[in-house]
């Protein structure tokens, strides 16, 4: 065979394998690549491996052990009965115990409990009357999914565990009336719910993702070369890197917002001034967040990665999706830890119960707890040489 | 290792970089091996050295952007370890790289280092900049935009702005072209006058000599250092230029013989260099009697005297 049949061949075959043969070579190359990076590698497995198990435990759409107050306003056999009865039901649990109206009033208005059991006066004297009294049940109603199942199963549960307790008449009738109360959203309308999650929600993707590619976009762009070169501290960095996306947010915001109201419906109850100037801390935190993964990946992957890890926990374990009380205990933790979760409280209690800065202490305090420990981390690990 | 105390403090006003003993590793390998070297005020020092050599790594370690594993020394009288902070306000590095902003304009990018460097006025400033660096009606264009000769003045003008007492110049006129890197020479010259210290690396003989100073440094070792002239009267090396025709089969033979340590073709001619002046005699004098070529004794160029190191070093530490 001569050197021009064989070129020829060649030339032969490349129609028909080159389309393969270049695939493959970008195969090749792509999967030697994914290998060195073993940050992403690790990433790839551990990513599904860890949300499955956190989700698949923590998620619990029929929420029980929900945090209770009890205001007594008189102390009585049949009164205790009746909450041990509400115990017994698994859907509440009680937490507080409070003397005054206004106290009552104020743990269901800043989040700390979902229930407001209240116990008249002269209740039991009305039942032995037969006057069939009423005992208020007031529910936080702006989860209408946390709140609608416990109250839901409120009278009949009750009403059977009262059987085996008392024998007041036999008459399976009951001889008091369950008043619920579902406060702050009372035709339970979902949406009122969602939209001013959906506020912290939105801004949780947005922001994370703005500051997460901020250094190592300047560390793979060759600039951060030059930028240590130069008289400019970690700490000024990171505030010059940040600021701008506060009003970016903060725009965001307000458009979610404006959204809401116009095509939602949904009221903003409480001071307009605190709702951005917590929003405006809430955004920070995020930005934060986000300039410290920055300054801990390698790569624009891997900071891609890592605010997806961040993300899908914020969705599921704040409570903006499914009811915050009704996950394990372990699972609040984690959720106490996320700033989503403290922004869903306040969002919702200054829109859709109207409370102001002392009802959100609380959450404000842990957001800009969170803030403060991202930005820590982020300048402490901001490398000021290429060593 | 050199132990001694650094003696850069009174000569301040008079050294510009003074270190000793530097020495840097990465992933167990020394890039940098016991470096010590001494810049004098308003000179321009050239640094040269095959790629990979160490130079980057030295410059990177003299503007704080890298610590020595060991070592220690003075850049403008600050420490190079502890005073990295004030030694950034006062040096102005340019990165072989280009790294400013693609995305901002020439303007925004020499404003943004005016107002890093608090310059009271940076606008005035940056427009001063774009006119000595002859970028007027090109202040809006985006700086990844510019060809290579533009984004090299662009980078020298940043790095120049906040009127540093030493530039360091990271192989400032790669990939630039003959006329580009004559006007950035000019103007190197012209800051050197000006009383700044330059320390420029660099591939190029002839940007070489126009250094007052060089050093070679190969494989993490700095070899040779002084004026041009007495790093050529200092090689030892013994030249003879071959001038005539046929070169071909003569080149081949003489790399075989003994003596002969390196045969390099400069356009019409043919330079035959070796370290032992009597061996290599012996070696050429057979090819001397033949009428095709012309031999004349002659100076090693500077080209001659580096390969020769780089050889000899590749020969020491590899």
């Amino acid at each position: 065979m001569s050197a021009t049949d064989t070129i020829r061949n060649g030339e032969a075959r490349q129609p028909a394998f080159g389309f393969w043969r270049r695939s493959y070579a970008m195969l090749v190359k792509e999967f030697i690549q994914l290998r060195r990076d073993r940050v992403s590698f690790a990433m790839i497995i551990m990513l599904p491996v860890m949300q499955l198990t956190l989700f698949g435990y923590a998620i619990n759409t029929t929420p029980r052990n929900l945090p209770t107050a009890v205001l007594m306003q008189e102390d009585s056999d049949l009164g205790r009965s009746i909450l041990k009865a509400m115990e017994n039901t698994a859907y509440f649990r009680f937490t507080r115990e409070v003397h005054t109206v206004a106290e009552f009033d104020e743990l269901l208005l800043s989040g700390k409990v979902l229930f407001g059991v209240e116990i008249p006066r002269g209740f039991e004297r009305a039942v032995r009357r037969g006057d069939k009294p009423a005992l208020l049940v007031a529910a936080d109603a702006t989860d209408p999914v946390a709140a609608g199942s416990a109250l839901g199963a409120l009278g009949p549960l009750v009403q059977s565990a009262l059987d085996h307790d008392l024998h007041i008449g036999d008459p399976p009738e009951m001889p008091f009336e369950i008043r619920t109360h579902a406060r702050y959203n009372p035709a339970a309308d979902s949406r009122l719910n969602i939209v001013p999650g959906l506020v912290g929600t939105i801004l949780t993707m947005t922001m994370l993702i703005f500051t997460a590619l901020s250094v190592t976009r300047e560390i793979e762009r060759g600039t951060m070369e030059s930028l240590l070169s130069m008289p400019i501290k970690p700490v000024e960095v990171m505030f010059g890197k940040i600021i701008p996306y506060v009003i970016v947010g903060f725009i965001q915001a307000a458009l979610i917002i404006g959204i809401g109201i116009l095509l939602f419906g949904v009221p903003i109850l409480g001071s307009l001034l605190l709702l951005a100037a917590l929003t405006t801390l809430f955004i920070t935190t995020n930005l934060s967040i986000g300039y410290t993964f920055s300054t801990i990946v390698q790569n624009q992957l891997q900071a891609m990665q890592l605010s997806m890890m961040f993300f899908l926990p914020s969705i599921l374990l704040s409570g903006f999706m499914f009811p915050f009380a009704g996950m394990p205990v372990w699972a609040q933790y984690i959720g106490e830890g996320l700033p989503l979760t403290h922004f869903v409280r306040i969002v919702r209690a200054i829109m859709l119960k109207g409370a102001e800065m002392q009802n959100l202490q609380y959450d404000t305090i842990a957001l800009a707890a969170l803030m403060l420990l991202a930005m820590t981390i982020a300048v402490t690990r901001f490398r000021r040489t290429l060593d | 290792m050199n132990g001694a105390p650094t003696s850069a403090r009174p000569d301040a006003s008079r050294i510009a970089i003074d270190v000793k003993g530097l020495s840097k590793s990465f992933g167990g390998r020394e890039v940098v091996h016991d470096l010590s070297m001494q810049v004098k005020r308003g000179s321009i020092y050239g640094f040269l050295g095959p790629n990979g050599s160490g130079k980057t790594t030295t410059i990177r370690m003299l503007c704080g952007l890298l610590t020595p594993d060991s070592g220690e020394g003075s850049c403008l009288g600050y420490d190079i370890r502890r005073d990295a902070d004030k030694i950034k306000r006062k040096v102005g590095y340019m990165t072989q790289r280009f790294s400013l902003y693609q995305d901002l304009s020439v303007r925004e990018n020499l404003e943004f280092v005016a107002r890093l460097y608090g310059l009271s006025d940076a606008r005035g400033a940056a427009r001063g900049m774009i006119a000595r660096l002859g970028l007027a009606g090109r202040e809006d264009q985006l700086a990844g935009n510019l060809s290579g000769g533009w984004k090299q003045r662009l980078a020298l003008g940043a790095c120049t702005l906040p009127s540093p007492q030493l530039l360091l110049l990271d192989e400032p006129t790669a990939g630039v072209d003959p006329k580009a890197r004559r006007d950035f020479w000019n103007e190197i010259h012209a800051l050197a006058a000006e009383g700044l210290t330059v320390l420029v690396s660099t591939h190029y003989m002839d940007e070489a000599e126009r250094c007052h100073e060089i050093a070679y440094i190969a494989y993490g070792n700095l070899l040779v250092h002084g004026t041009v002239d007495e790093v050529i009267a200092n090689s030892a090396l013994s030249t003879w230029t071959v001038t005539g025709e046929d070169f071909n089969g003569l080149m081949a033979e003489l790399t075989a013989k003994p003596g002969v340590d390196m045969v390099a073709p400069f356009g019409t001619s043919l330079h035959v260099s070796g370290r032992d002046r009597a061996a290599l005699e012996a070696a050429i004098s057979p090819y001397r009697s033949n009428a095709k070529w012309h031999w004349q004794a002659s100076e090693p160029s500077l080209e001659d005297v580096f390969i020769d190191l780089m050889g000899r070093s590749r020969d020491n530490f590899q």
